[in-house]
């Protein structure tokens, strides 16, 4: 049964991971703003007709 | 309305606004104007013009606009706006009103195509913000506006810097903490689990390891996320106070050292789990009670509604200056639609200045030379130069703000129900924890202290610091969906205990659009066109309006036209006599005793009819009036007392009616009433009522556009639902009293678990289950009983 404490080590390891995840998430911003990605990803991706590009 | 066009009406491709002429013409798409005809010009060369296959209309109207942005070359002012900016590149942010389809987004992201010195735009949909890096020099910063207004989004700059005072707010990592106190919930929550199943004896090495792994989880929870417990309770206790936050802190300590204690000496499981779930919710509540508008600011007072500069003349060439360096004696040019900045005295040119946002009155007042012309007032027509009388921050308007109701310090004017009940329960609970010490502590100390952390354990005010968060929030949610923001939730119990009702009349219960002239004559298309051609050589505001009443019309040749002051006009177009002006003027006779301003129209001797510009009632004042039974309603207007009797319709008596009242008027009027125990609610619009919205207890700013300007107040309603007012306050009543059943039921729950408690026999499992089904029990009732009070009072 001691597998456990090894287990328990990986899974909170793991959760630690998600944790920190989160806070560089927080901390560089990214959700900050919630919305406007929703509405950019409608938008096409202009088709390149200007020739002097 | 009679003699209705059949002309078929068209739209502007851009704007959406109708077409007069059929002068703007380009690619068989109609504009209304040349400006937005230009704005198509720009987007299709630059190969933008699926700007307008996302949404119709995206455009914001280009018709009489006329701003220039030489300040925005001055370093001093330039260095205020800018968020950064090294040898190569400048960072700004722009608050742009405008935004507010996917087409903005898409242009507003492309301006790069326009122009490349931009290297990089980003929109902030919500905040209606636009984050620009661009090359400075390719690009300077008044390029740069310019380029945002020539596609139609002119950005909002004002002294009163909005967007960086609300970017610099929120920073106390709420978030974070619930993401720890959540983290480190679940974790202990899945060790506890074995201890509550039972550990069988061979297994009794997990127990402890499990035990001090709670403990290690519990530290964050502790000293990272329930740390502002602490600090708080400290606070209030050294200021002589209790509030809610001290007998959360003491249960959250009793907690912790309860569980390190029974660790250590292996006497038992401990409170991890209750512990950080206690956080957990706490902290869910706190982040649930911060709702923010990003998009209204409830703090502007007249520094965003002046300009940011102003033009001096300086021998005889024009200098922009900061507004702040704007000192008497300075010689500044207005031009047409720019708002005049400081009392000053006319020195040149012909004034005609709209008050509308000073005093209310819609009609703009004619200026001759050597008149003091009061701060607030916006030229309309030739540019005009003035000499500066009174600084800015002295001005008539402006010295306002010197009152000391903007300098009282003031988050909450009343105390919450929360605030009340919380220094009594903190004593109850502090009696009943001692008393059952001091029952115990004869016969057993262990049990005694078992007993006195116990109350404090299962009392600790969980459900009730949660009933006033989560109710408020969705209070607000359905305030928000009736289109009525609230600065806060501590707004909505201010709400339930006004008593008064105070309103400005002006923008306020009248909409403040121009288009309140009405036609009640009989014209035909030629009738319409004399007029026009008559009025347009009138300098007169009320011809101003009849002109843009009737739209651009064919010009005509007139002859003989005489106009006699404060009568009316007599000319010959085309042959016809037309008269236009008083019923004496037109008819010969003035029988018309009913109120409001007319203007009459006769042609060749025939009497024709008259335009009325009577002030249009919003929608809904008549729901007002039914406020009479439960409210003393007051009416304070900065206009002359002609509509008195019109407005009888709505106030039985004319005795709560005030007129001629100065911006210092108003604020003494709300001071005089709470003098005499009244909780005064002040409903307003303009800067002329910023002071009135300071002193009073609640203050509600009405607008037709919440991006607008609006004064300083604690909650901002959308004009379109003034008519639900009563509606809101029997809403925000329910609100508080579905605060105190929710009470009522925490307190329930505790006695539940006092009852236990005080025998000094807690079981942690019996807590771990105590603390959660409390919590989820209060936070679905109130949710529920929200949106049935918001059903019940129709409000959507």
């Amino acid at each position: 049964m001691s597998v456990i404490y090894f287990l328990i080590g990986c899974s909170v390891v793991l959760a630690l991971i998600f944790l920190i995840a989160f806070f560089w998430a927080q901390r560089t911003g990214q959700n900050e703003d919630l919305y406007t990605p929703s509405v950019r990803i409608l938008l096409d991706d202009s088709e390149d007709t200007d020739p002097e590009k | 309305m009679t003699g209705s066009p059949t002309i078929e009406k068209i739209s502007c491709y851009h704007c959406g606004d109708d077409c007069l002429t059929e002068t703007y013409i380009l690619d068989d798409k109609h504009f209304c104007c040349h400006g937005c005809k230009s704005v198509y010009q720009l987007l299709s060369e630059s190969q933008l013009c699926n700007y307008y296959t996302y949404n119709d209309h995206p455009g914001a109207t280009r018709a009489r606009i006329d701003r220039r942005f030489d300040y925005l070359s001055e370093p001093s002012i330039i260095s205020q706006l800018i968020d950064y900016t090294d040898q190569h590149v400048t960072m700004v942010t722009f608050y742009i009103p405008h935004i507010h389809c996917s087409s903005c987004l898409w242009l507003l992201e492309k301006l790069n195509k326009i122009n490349p010195a931009v290297h990089y735009c980003r929109v902030d949909f919500l905040k209606k913000q636009l984050n620009i890096r661009f090359d400075h020099h390719r690009l300077n910063l008044q390029q740069l506006v310019e380029l945002l207004y020539d596609i139609g989004y002119e950005p909002l700059i004002s002294l009163q810097d909005v967007i960086k005072e609300q970017n610099a707010a929120t920073k106390d990592h709420l978030i974070q903490k619930i993401a720890v106190a959540g983290f480190c919930f679940g974790n202990v929550m899945l060790l506890s689990f074995p201890e509550y199943f039972g550990i069988s004896a061979y297994e009794q090495s997990f127990r402890h390891f499990f035990g001090w792994l709670n403990v290690l989880f519990s530290l964050p929870v502790v000293f990272y996320s329930g740390r502002e417990y602490f600090i708080s309770a400290w606070q209030n206790l050294r200021r002589k106070s209790l509030n809610i936050d001290f007998p959360l802190a003491l249960g959250i300590a009793v907690l912790f050292v309860r569980t390190v204690f029974e660790v250590i000496t292996h006497t038992g499981a401990g409170f991890a789990d209750t512990l950080c779930g206690l956080v957990f919710f706490l902290l869910v509540g706190k982040f649930v009670q911060k709702k923010t508008y990003h998009h209204i600011s409830f703090e502007r007072d007249y520094r965003s509604f002046f300009p940011v500069a102003v033009n001096t003349i300086v021998d005889d060439k024009e200098k922009p200056i900061p507004l702040s360096d704007l000192h008497t004696g300075h010689r500044i040019l207005i031009r047409n639609n720019e708002i005049i900045p400081a009392d000053a005295i006319l020195l040149k040119g012909h004034a005609l200045v709209d008050f509308s946002f000073v005093t209310g009155e819609a009609v703009p007042i004619n200026k001759t030379w050597g008149e003091i012309i009061y701060a607030g007032g916006r030229q309309t027509g030739e540019a005009i130069e003035l000499e500066v009388v009174k600084p800015v921050s002295q001005s008539y308007l402006t010295q306002l703000w010197n009152n000391e109701a903007f300098n009282r310090k003031q988050d909450n004017r009343m105390q919450t129900f929360n605030q009340k009940v919380s220094k009594y329960f903190t004593i109850v609970l502090l009696v009943i924890a001692i008393a059952s010490l001091l029952f115990w502590l004869p016969t057993n100390i262990n049990r005694g202290i078992a007993a006195f952390t116990a109350v404090l354990i299962v009392a600790c005010p969980c459900a009730l610091a949660l009933s006033t968060p989560f109710t408020m929030s969705a209070a607000l949610s359905i305030f928000d969906r009736n289109l009525f923001y609230l600065k806060n939730t501590a707004v909505v119990e201010q709400m339930a205990a006004i008593d008064t009702i105070v309103m400005d009349k002006t923008g306020t219960i009248t909409t403040s659009d121009n288009d309140h002239v009405q036609l009640n004559a009989q014209l035909s298309e030629i009738d319409r066109e004399l007029v026009y051609n008559v009025c347009m050589h009138s300098n007169h505001p009320l011809s101003r309006m009849i002109c843009r009443y009737l739209g651009g019309r064919k010009r005509l040749p007139v002859t003989d036209l005489t106009e006699a002051a404060g009568r009316g006009i007599t000319a010959s177009v085309n042959g016809y006599e037309v008269r236009v002006g008083s019923e004496q003027h037109v008819a010969g006779y003035s029988r018309d005793t009913s109120a409001g301003t007319k203007v009459h129209v006769s042609v060749d001797g025939n009497y024709r009819g008259y335009f009325a510009f009577a002030h249009q009632y919003r929608d809904g004042l008549k729901n007002i009036s039914s406020l009479e039974q439960d409210y003393k309603l007051y009416l304070l207007s900065g206009d002359q007392d002609h509509e008195r009797f019109e407005l009888i319709r709505f106030f039985k008596t004319t005795d709560n009616l005030f007129f001629n009242q100065s911006p210092q008027d108003k604020l003494d009027f709300i001071g005089k009433l709470q003098q005499q125990g009244a909780k005064v609610m002040m409903i307003g619009d303009g800067l002329n009522d910023a002071g009135a919205l300071k002193q009073s207890d609640l203050g509600i700013a009405v607008t037709d556009n919440v991006n607008n300007f609006s004064p300083g107040s604690d909650a901002i309603m959308d004009g379109r639902s003034f008519g639900r007012l009563p509606a809101f306050l029997q809403f925000s009543k329910d609100t508080v009293r579905i605060i105190h059943a929710s009470f009522l039921i925490s307190l329930t729950y505790n006695f539940i678990g006092l009852s236990y408690a005080v025998t000094g026999k807690l079981s942690p499992l019996f807590a771990a289950i105590l603390m959660p089904v409390s919590t989820v029990t209060i936070i679905s009732f109130t949710s529920l009983a929200t949106h049935f009070a918001a059903k019940k009072r129709h409000l959507s």
